[in-house]
């Protein structure tokens, strides 16, 4: 029994698979962020399974990204969260099929 | 390759409570369920990340996603508190659906048929090595996601304050 690099991606898919039904088929703001969070984390679950089961030259790099995917998730939800709150804020809802003008 | 019955049993248990737990914040009627079971796949994932000796991510993860941004998920939802507490689909969810069946088609086909080079052994990857990276090779990108997490906080700051409070800070300079 042993587990290789290839089912390290295919529970790395399914999880962005996941993420990207949810982003893309969440009626709340907030839901389809959470759907990006998915997507992120299956990602950095790819790239780890990189740095560490793949032949490289520079196998740390792979973690090194994932640092940065960390970091910039982050601020992406930080801003997008503000981003809803101020939208609820005229609006009253985040519902994403009825905020679609522009103006406020 | 990672050999073994306990990593093999380990790598089998998280990957049903990782898709499990994401297949919650799918179906789970109530938003704040949703993030509960998005917390369960940040763990889920710190789990895997220790499964392949990445010890410090796995920190970082549990420390950055479930204590910071899964507590600034559930901010954004109690203040928006008349918004609608339901984790409902919009029409398009029979589109998104054939959309991720399509990505995952693609891709778990492609992951089968590729002849990765793979170690036969692999080294845990050393701590020290990543630090040595980050700022080493790295420097000039740590130093811009210092920047990026600057803009941001300033970014989320100005976003969400009150036009109320706008208000008084617009009396207070004209009272100067």
């Amino acid at each position: 029994m042993s587990i290789s690099l290839e089912h390290f991606l295919t529970v790395s898919t399914l999880l962005f698979a996941l993420g990207l039904f949810v982003a893309l088929s969440k009626r709340n703001a907030v839901a389809v962020l959470m759907g990006v969070e998915l997507m992120l984390n299956a990602s950095n679950l790819a790239l780890v399974a990189f740095a560490r089961l793949a032949e490289s030259a520079m196998a740390i790099a792979g973690q090194v990204f994932v640092v940065f995917v960390i970091t910039v998730a982050a601020a992406e939800v930080a801003v997008a969260l503000a981003l809803a709150v101020a939208v609820y804020r005229t609006r009253e809802t985040i519902d994403v099929d009825k905020v679609t003008t522009l103006r406020a | 390759m990672i050999e073994g019955a306990g990593p093999v049993a380990a790598f089998w248990g998280l990957s049903v409570l990782t898709l499990a737990a994401a297949g919650g914040v799918i179906v789970s009627r109530n938003l704040f369920h949703a993030v509960l079971f998005l917390i369960l796949v940040f763990l889920g994932i710190a789990g895997f990340f220790l499964l392949l000796s990445a010890d410090f991510l796995a920190m970082a993860q549990i420390i950055i996603y479930v204590g910071a941004i899964a507590v600034l998920i559930l901010f954004a939802i109690v203040l928006t508190p008349r918004a609608s507490r339901d984790n409902g689909e919009t029409r398009m969810a029979p589109a998104a659906l054939v959309v991720a069946i399509g990505v995952a088609g693609l891709l778990i086909p492609a992951i089968a048929d590729t002849d990765w080079r793979t170690l036969a052994s692999a080294p845990a990857l050393p701590l020290a090595d990543l630090g040595r990276e980050l700022l080493g090779t790295w420097v000039l990108p740590f130093q811009l996601a210092s920047v990026l997490l600057t803009a941001a906080l300033v970014g989320a700051v100005m976003l969400v304050r009150s036009p109320r409070e706008e208000q008084e800070e617009l009396e207070e300079e004209e009272r100067r």
